[in-house]
């Protein structure tokens, strides 16, 4: 269906892709594999004609292509579904969905109705229960998403590109995604499929293309390879998954946490959290698993502090009863989180490394009211070096940093408030293997190191790897606790199920 | 990569380089220019605008904007030349206290900052749009200075006022020394305190730094009222210089500040300048001004020049920032 050959494609320079060739074939799914910065996202642009000016061709149905923008390869029929969300904020579902391809009645006004009504169909076909004219800022990071595939379902693509999909959701939705994309394959679709997950790709996939450098390393048929192999070819390298090695401390309670509920405002009914209640040990990794919705970033979010006027709670930490009235009180009574979003909620994207890791803590070194600058250089090569972020200078800004190496600094941030619990929001959440592997041995040090660590995550595999206790939350109620030796995919899911669908 | 780095350096000191052969090309068309005397006029005039813009550039620095320093400007002004003249009379409690030189200088400018500080306040407090809120202020502060000095000037303020606006020290305008004491404390703060530090956080990513513990609010308050002192300041000179309160002071010279930001470098949706910047967008403006009056172009082609330079400015600055 759709082909590259000899594909080359330099920034300022640097080269992104060095001769790729690659065949999408119609009625499979194909994987697309690589680690961050292998070029998966550049090639995918390519196809979907963000960049136009590259060296060699590109073949869509036998004929040679160049898509000037994105709309003529959407004309053309090719899809893409961004790792990131393109979506107006302030708009409905709908008036999204139909977003500069808005439907027309004769007069030339807006067809509302049939807009209204293809969408709901859409949504329906998606399994995103919400009317479609929800706005989408009301809407969850992960029912958005599922806005952004139902956007390039919407015209009929023969070619559909999906860039992480299953990043921000939960695991339920994924089986819908997997219905979806089945669905696709028989309607004889090309379907693209990047994703750092690799077990969904072995469940998903009929081809793979291994990117590595920017050059193709292998390309071939998914049945028959193992996980090693495709790790293997992705990194040029075995890489050792690390287990948690934590077993047997003694158990000095650092942080409890007692009836703390968070109330929704402008709603006395309802509460978000409920009478949740746990301890945290020193030098344990408490997981924390829940679906999207299950209330763990907000639960986050209060012991940082924020929902003041909302929570109710008691709340002790290391023996003293404390009550966070801002972040800015939380963060120094020893609490720290890296929150899921690093873009949003972690960084100052246009600031360099070192403004960034002092950023919670620079009235440290500004005893006098000045800065002193020295001492902020060194906790940066400090912290660069102890973090092992991979970066020129300190002075390099965030934004060019690979995600690895940007979650790494705003776990320094967190660090350099010395804290005494370090809360982790999906501390993996879109970075490649070889820097997941990296935060998680990151994680295990700083637990033995005597540090309470609390990680969400809505991965299975990675919450079963590092935690020695997992405490699963659904609805905005604790609805287990396993130790990590008792704990199995199976139970955690079955206590993360809402019990009132 | 050679080419990329003289490129970035090129990027860097654009400004000065405008400001250069902006200099350059007036100096040829005009003898006039090129004079000690015209140096130190343009650098007289441009005193006013630096102090207001330096303010300027903190506020858009958090990703705000002050629309209300002209007005704030006015009534500081005002405040200080009437406390100087009349100080304060109540007749009912037959009560009078005078002020002296530095008592009505202060008073001016602590009615600028409180001014600010209530911008500040509104801004953080009740969630106004800083464009809002200072739109609001721009009014009202106007008309408080309309109804201090009954719309009437308040003039005659004496020798020693009018050192501040006309004298000199070490052979150097005061007004000159005035504007480079707020450029180094600018300077100083923007980067060497935790204050500076917060300023750009909160304009490159609000949300991510309160999360990071710093009280959004608190700094957002500083900032205004910083503002609306050096706003007074401004106000202060100016009713110096001409020795003489006027109630319609400052009128619009927001624009001329947020025109010396924006040509600056400083990027209106904050995080993104330096008060360096901002000095030689105010020096551009300042020199341009004096360039067109020498070379004896119509006020009105000086508005359409002036217009179009700062669209040229924004126009290269996105240029430049879309290469990075």
């Amino acid at each position: 269906m759709l082909a590259a050959h000899h594909i080359s494609k330099k920034f300022s320079g640097v080269t992104a892709l060095d001769d790729i060739n690659l065949e999408l074939p119609a009625g499979k799914v194909t994987a697309i594999i690589g680690e961050n910065g292998a070029g998966k996202s550049t090639l995918m642009k390519i196809l979907s004609g963000v960049y136009d000016d590259y060296e060699g061709d590109v073949i869509y149905k036998g004929n040679k292509v160049r898509f000037k923008n994105p709309r003529e390869a959407q004309n053309a029929g090719i899809a893409i579904i961004h790792q990131e969300l393109n979506l107006v904020p302030y708009l409905s579902i709908t008036e999204n969905l139909f977003l500069g391809r808005e439907l027309k009645n004769s007069v030339g006004f807006l067809d509302k109705k049939a807009m209204r009504l293809k969408a709901e169909t859409l949504l329906q076909k998606l399994k995103l229960s919400v009317p479609a004219d929800t706005i989408i800022a009301d809407l969850k990071v992960g029912q958005q998403q599922v806005v952004e595939i139902a956007k390039a379902l919407l015209y009929d693509a023969e070619v559909i590109i999906m860039d992480e999909p299953t990043s921000a959701i939960s695991e339920s939705e994924v089986e819908i995604l997997y219905g979806i994309i089945t669905d696709l394959r028989k309607e004889n679709k090309a379907v693209v499929y990047i994703s750092h997950k690799l077990n969904e790709l072995f469940k998903i996939a009929d081809n793979y293309i291994v990117l590595r450098d920017g050059r193709t390393i292998e390309s071939g048929e998914m049945k028959g390879m193992t996980h090693d192999d495709i790790i293997h070819k992705m990194v040029g390298r075995n890489i050792d998954i690390i287990r948690n090695s934590n077993i047997a401390k003694e158990k000095n309670v650092l942080l409890k946490v007692d009836n703390l509920c968070l109330g929704k405002a402008g709603n006395a009914q309802k509460n978000i959290l409920n009478n949740i209640c746990f301890e945290l040990y020193k030098g344990e990794i408490l997981g924390i698993f829940g679906l999207m919705g299950a209330g763990r970033t907000e639960l986050m979010e209060v012991l940082l502090g924020l929902h003041p006027d909302l929570t109710k709670a008691t709340i002790t930490l290391d023996k003293d009863i404390v009550r966070f009235t801002s972040a800015k009180d939380a963060i120094k009574a020893g609490m720290a989180l890296v929150p899921e979003d690093r873009k949003k909620d972690g960084l100052i994207l246009g600031l360099d490394i070192k403004t960034n890791i002092s950023l919670s803590s620079i009235d440290q070194h500004a005893s006098t009211g000045l800065i002193k600058h020295g001492a902020e250089l060194t906790k940066a090569h400090h912290y660069i070096k102890a973090l092992r972020i991979k970066t020129t200078s300190e002075k390099q800004t965030v934004k060019n940093l690979s995600g690895g190496n940007q979650q790494k600094v705003v776990i320094a941030k967190c660090l350099a408030t010395k804290p005494k619990v370090l809360m982790l929001d999906e501390p993996t959440r879109g970075i490649d293997i070889n820097a997941k592997n990296e935060i998680y041995k990151l994680i295990s040090e700083l637990a033995a190191s005597g540090l309470g660590i609390i990680m969400v995550s809505s991965e299975l595999p990675e919450i079963l790897a590092i935690s020695d206790r997992i405490l699963v939350m659904a609805e905005g109620c604790m609805t287990g606790e396993f130790e990590a030796a008792n704990a199995t995919e199976d139970n955690l899911l079955k206590a993360a199920i809402p019990k009132t669908i | 990569m050679i080419l990329s780095q003289y490129r970035s350096h090129l990027v860097k000191f654009q400004s000065l380089i405008a400001l250069v052969l902006l200099c350059i090309g007036i100096g040829l068309l005009s003898d006039k220019f090129f004079t000690v005397d015209n140096g130190w006029n343009v650098m007289r005039q441009i005193s006013v605008n630096i102090c207001i813009s330096v303010g300027m550039t903190l506020v858009v620095l958090t990703g705000g904007i002050d629309l209300s320093v002209g007005s704030v400007l006015a009534i500081g002004g005002a405040i200080a030349a009437g406390l100087l003249k009349f100080g304060i009379e109540i007749p009912s409690g037959n009560l009078y206290i005078g002020f002296t030189l530095l008592g009505s200088i202060l008073g001016g400018l602590v009615i600028g900052s409180l001014l600010g500080l209530f911008n500040g306040w509104t801004i953080t407090k009740f969630k106004v749009p800083p464009f809002v809120a200072t739109l609001a202020m721009l009014t009202i502060a106007r008309g408080f200075t309309m109804l201090y000095t009954k719309g009437f000037p308040i003039s005659n303020l004496g020798d020693s006022f009018a050192y501040i606006g006309t004298g000199w020290f070490i052979g150097i305008p005061v007004p000159v020394w005035i504007s480079a004491v707020v450029i180094v404390v600018a300077i100083v703060i923007t980067q060497k305190t935790a204050l500076g530090r917060y300023i750009y956080a909160i304009g490159g990513n609000e949300h991510a730094s309160k999360l990071s513990g710093i009280n959004i609010s608190k700094v957002k308050i500083i900032v205004y009222g910083i503002a609306g002192m050096l706003a007074a300041v401004g106000g202060i000179i100016v009713t110096s210089r001409l020795d003489s309160a006027q109630p319609n002071a400052g009128m619009s010279y927001e624009l001329d500040a947020i025109a010396a930001v924006v040509i600056g470098g400083t990027s209106l949706s904050g995080g993104r300048g330096t008060i360096m910047g901002t000095v030689l967008g105010a020096l551009i403006i300042g020199v341009l001004n004096n360039g067109l009056v020498l070379l004896n172009v119509s006020p009105f082609w000086q508005q359409v020049v002036k217009g179009g330079v700062i669209l040229l400015a924004v126009i290269i600055d996105k240029a430049n920032s879309k290469n990075d």
